[in-house]
């Protein structure tokens, strides 16, 4: 824990956005994490993000369950809502808080032990459901609140700080979330925030489960010679896949097309529900980002030969989220007056009736 | 881009901008600290190695300082009250005659005359004296000081605290000789190993105008600064004018309201923006009811039947850059007196030509930039008798560079050879997050001194108008500064690039990125690197990607905090101590860039 609060003094030139706030105001207080830890970065990554896309801080929703990863909402934007739930519910809680109120902008922050051990089933049925949200898997293959042992993410081989090699196979959140339906699917570095936000702002667009899981190496116990999940073993073994740009709606597009990437082919432009543009650049030969099945044997092509791909790996607008499947109405439960949400007992017994 | 140099003791010293700026590098973090802390006898002490008189400069001093300072350029835009608290240190020592250097019984042998009692000679007695030297000190005036007793008034400056600090020099045993003016430096010079001219720029600048000299009410301003500090002269009429806009006007305009004076107007030929006169002092003259009038340029003095009436003034309007101008029209102010501040010029009618001195076209002394000695070996000049009028603080380095010089003529030593500057760097870290100096930032504003009130400073002529800062005011004040001495250190082997330095600096200092020419790096930061007087820190290429660690310098609040969340202690916060020889300095630390860790 660092000796004092973040000074509020601030560069001279610092920008404000569209709301007129600045990147300090989507600040959350200091972090208790160890110093260096990656998901003090993806926190940084978020902050970026959030003020990039000028999102008023009270229509955010910060939703985590157990872990150091699930600690992190607190050290983002302190005007947002936020729920800590219990080890691996966070999905569940989501799933239900969106159910109530769809206008909110959720952003689920999880580990790879909240996520893959605990809360593997959770996780599993909120992407099948498709709940409206950003499901940020802050990965280091270790359980770091209880002292380092391996997590569900811990490759075969990989060694613990004392030198113990891990012997069973991981799950691996990417191709778990790509059987299970999964919209849209990105793997990205703690230490990579070129690659990270962009992908952050395309996920905040997409109109269902934005799954993105990111390699954040704990620096207390997994960044040592001989684990996989090290800064350095990160960098040597990072592969980008794809690279992606988000272009929001409106005006920017222009610039962005007018700009030196006019090589951009229009073949690999996804366009998002609410008309924000992701345009892919340097994707690999035959790679469509739209495509379950190639994507699935992509990767494994590449897992297999020791790499970690990254990017925004794929992409698909057309599947109906939560609320279109359940033909909610439009606005948020919590604006419908009462008497229309709960017609009453009477109406009830009507309805029973109907079944008899 | 290169890797910053940081062995070169200049890096991290220019980091420190208020030291940087101060001509004698006074290490005002650590004196500001000491204060923090209630070691007024220590800030006192650490000022006075450097700068000599703590207590006058606490109240006078330029302040090349506090433009220079980090805090002035974040976003409330006021330096710290440096000068301000040089004085509370002043104010609140305890007596110092113990610490003052010994000075031997037996001398060696060596005799140094010093022309004029004024801050630049008083300097070099106060460096030489304790090497055993011998000064005699020749003051044409009945007590010493130079400007200092006779250009500021006793309202800014207490005769009490400039006797004092003067004394402190004079009671090392200088021999000096007042009311001597020196008539023939020739009939000095075979008397001494060396002479060392700090006679100052003595001479007022004069205006010839019509009616200049045919009335006995225009007067030169320093001279006439002079008479009020000897207490010939004790009045002056209801109505002057001061023509200039430097300091010494401003010094001019307060007297003569202390004088008597009612209607005072200070005429100034250009727009505000290219005043002289220290923006501090304009402000107290105008709260004490002075008249500012620009774009005035005097045309003649008028004077009837010997009886001065008053001046006619061109008004003119400027072009943007207030290079040309066009009068508008005349018109004339009344005056009883008119007062001439309008600069000084140096004068050497006391030096003969033929002494081997070379003169310039200006009739200057040719004055070497580094060791201050003129063309003939063995006389050396400093303060405003050197290159013409400055401040204090200028002379005081001027008596510091002049003593090396005299000291290495004497032993037979190059003048020109100099000591390099010295550097340590000091680990603070005292525990996990835990630093040995107050790391947080306080956001308070510049403490604002408080003046006598109007009533009571004017009832006589030695009232100081400043009171001081308070102990409230201090506490305050001593926590704006930003420690800048408390260097961040970067070593790039240890460094794993987990970006968690950049995401926790508070003002985008910090960033990590592909290699280019600083040119190009200062464009890609995390913050824009604008300030082009501020350094650029670069790395050597780190480990991991062979990319740069960048800071930009400009407005690192010394938070310390990028060292705090390194999980590799690749930043780290250091302490620079700088040692500044001055004559006597004999044993120089050791350079020590590479960080130590315990």
């Amino acid at each position: 824990m660092p000796s004092i609060a973040k000074p509020i003094a601030q560069h001279p030139s610092l920008k404000k956005n569209n709301l007129g706030l600045t990147v300090r105001d989507y600040e959350g207080t200091m972090s208790t994490l160890c110093a260096g830890c990656g998901h003090d970065s993806i926190t940084a990554a978020i902050v970026r993000t959030f003020w990039e896309l000028s999102t008023p801080p009270h229509m955010i929703a910060k939703m985590s369950g157990i872990g150091c990863s699930s600690k992190t909402p607190t050290y983002f934007v302190s005007g947002a809502h936020g729920f800590n739930s219990a080890h691996g519910r966070m999905p569940a809680i989501v799933t239900g808080a969106n159910a109530a109120n769809r206008e909110l902008i959720y952003i689920g922050v999880s580990g790879d032990g909240d996520s893959l051990s605990i809360g593997l089933g959770h996780l599993s049925h909120a992407i099948r459901r498709n709940v409206r949200m950003v499901y940020v898997i802050e990965n280091n293959g270790v359980y770091g609140l209880t002292k380092g042992q391996f997590s569900a993410s811990a490759d075969i081989g990989s060694k613990s700080k004392r030198g113990e090699a891990n012997r069973m196979s991981p799950i691996d959140p990417v191709m778990l979330a790509l059987s299970l339906g999964a919209t849209f699917v990105a793997r990205s570095f703690s230490g990579d925030k070129e690659q990270l936000v962009p992908i952050l702002k395309a996920a905040f667009s997409h109109r269902g489960l934005a799954l993105i899981d990111v390699v954040s190496p704990c620096v207390t116990f997994n960044d040592h010679v001989g684990s996989t999940k090290s800064y350095l073993y990160s960098r040597q073994h990072q592969y980008k896949a794809t690279e992606s740009d988000f272009v929001p709606p409106a005006s920017e597009i222009v610039a962005h097309i007018g700009s030196a990437n006019g090589h951009i082919s229009e073949a690999t432009s996804v366009t998002m529900h609410d008309g924000s543009v992701v345009k892919f650049r340097a994707l690999p030969d035959g790679y469509d980002p739209t495509d379950r099945q190639k994507v699935f044997s992509y990767l494994q092509e590449r897992q297999g030969k020791g790499e970690v791909p990254t990017g925004l790996l794929y992409l698909d607008e057309s599947v109906s989220d939560v609320h279109e499947l359940n033909n909610t109405p439009d606005s948020a439960l919590t604006s419908i007056p009462f008497e229309k949400l709960c017609p009453g007992n009477a109406e009830l017994q009507k309805m029973l009736e109907d079944f008899r | 881009m290169k890797p910053t140099n940081v062995h070169d003791p200049d890096y991290f010293h220019k980091v420190v901008d208020c030291q940087w700026a101060c001509p004698t590098h006074t290490n005002v973090p650590e004196y500001i600290r000491m204060i923090a802390q209630g070691r007024y006898t220590d800030a006192y002490m650490l000022n006075r190695a450097s700068n000599v008189f703590p207590a006058i400069l606490g109240r006078t001093c330029d302040r090349p300082c506090e433009p220079a300072c980090r805090r002035g350029r974040l976003e409330e835009g006021k330096p710290v009250a440096i000068c301000r608290l040089k004085r509370v240190a002043a104010d609140n020592k305890d007596d110092i005659s113990e610490l003052l250097p010994a000075i031997p019984k037996v001398k060696n042998g060596k005799r140094i005359a010093c022309i004029g009692a004024g801050p630049s000679s008083l300097t070099v007695a106060n460096d030489l004296m304790p090497l055993g030297y011998e000064v005699v000190m020749f003051e044409k005036n009945s007590k010493p000081g130079g400007l200092m007793r006779t250009n500021i008034p006793s309202f800014r400056l207490p005769e009490g605290v400039l006797d004092e600090e003067v004394g402190n020099i004079l009671n090392m045993g200088v021999d000096i000789r007042y009311s001597s003016p020196v008539g023939s430096l020739k009939a000095l010079v075979n008397d001494f190993d060396a002479v060392f001219v700090g006679s100052g720029a003595p001479r007022g600048k004069n205006l010839d105008l019509p009616g200049r000299f045919e009335t006995d009410r225009i007067h030169l301003g320093i001279d006439w600064l002079e008479s009020i500090a000897f207490e010939h002269v004790d009045t002056i009429g209801e109505k002057v004018l001061i023509i200039g806009v430097g300091n010494t006007a401003m010094d001019c305009c307060r007297s003569s309201l202390r004088m008597g004076g009612k209607d005072i107007k200070v005429m100034a030929r250009r727009p505000r923006a290219y005043f002289k006169a220290s923006p501090w002092e304009l402000e107290d003259a105008e709260e004490e009811g002075v008249e500012i009038l620009i774009n005035h340029a005097p045309k003649r003095f008028v004077v009837e039947n010997g009886k001065l009436k008053g001046m006619e003034f061109e008004r003119l309007e400027w072009d943007a850059e207030a290079k040309k101008s066009t009068v508008i029209d005349t018109i004339f102010l009344p005056a009883d007196d008119v007062i001439l501040a309008i600069g000084q010029d140096n004068a050497f009618p006391w030096i003969e030509r033929d002494l081997g001195i070379e003169f310039d076209k200006w009739d200057m002394p040719v004055v070497n930039k580094v060791t201050y000695e003129s063309s003939r070996p063995g006389i050396f000049f400093g303060g405003d008798a050197a290159w013409g009028p400055k401040n204090i603080i200028w002379a005081v380095e001027h008596g510091h560079q002049a003593a090396i010089s005299i000291h290495n003529h004497c032993q037979g030593i190059a003048t020109s050879e100099r000591l390099p500057v010295g550097m340590k760097l000091i680990p603070q870290k005292m525990g996990i997050s835990e630093w040995s100096y107050h790391n947080d930032f306080n956001p308070s504003s510049r403490q604002k001194m408080t003046h006598v009130d109007l009533v009571n400073r004017f009832k006589q002529l030695n009232v100081e108008v400043e009171i001081g800062y308070s102990a409230e005011q201090t506490a305050r004040e001593v926590q704006r500064c930003l420690n800048c001495d408390i260097e961040t250190v970067f070593t790039a082997k240890r460094c794993i690039e987990c970006d968690a330095c950049i995401d926790i600096c508070p003002v985008l200092c910090l960033t990590i990125a592909r290699d280019g020419d600083e040119v190009d790096l200062r464009g890609r930061l995390s913050a824009p690197a604008a300030n082009v007087e501020q350094s650029l820190y670069a790395s050597e290429p780190l480990p991991q990607t062979k990319r740069l660690m960048l800071k930009d310098e400009d407005v690192c609040v010394h938070c310390g905090l990028c060292a705090e969340r390194c999980p590799t202690a690749a930043w780290d916060m250091l302490k620079i101590d700088l040692s500044i020889p001055q004559v006597g300095t004999i044993c120089l630390q050791p350079s020590n860039p590479e960080p130590v860790h315990a």
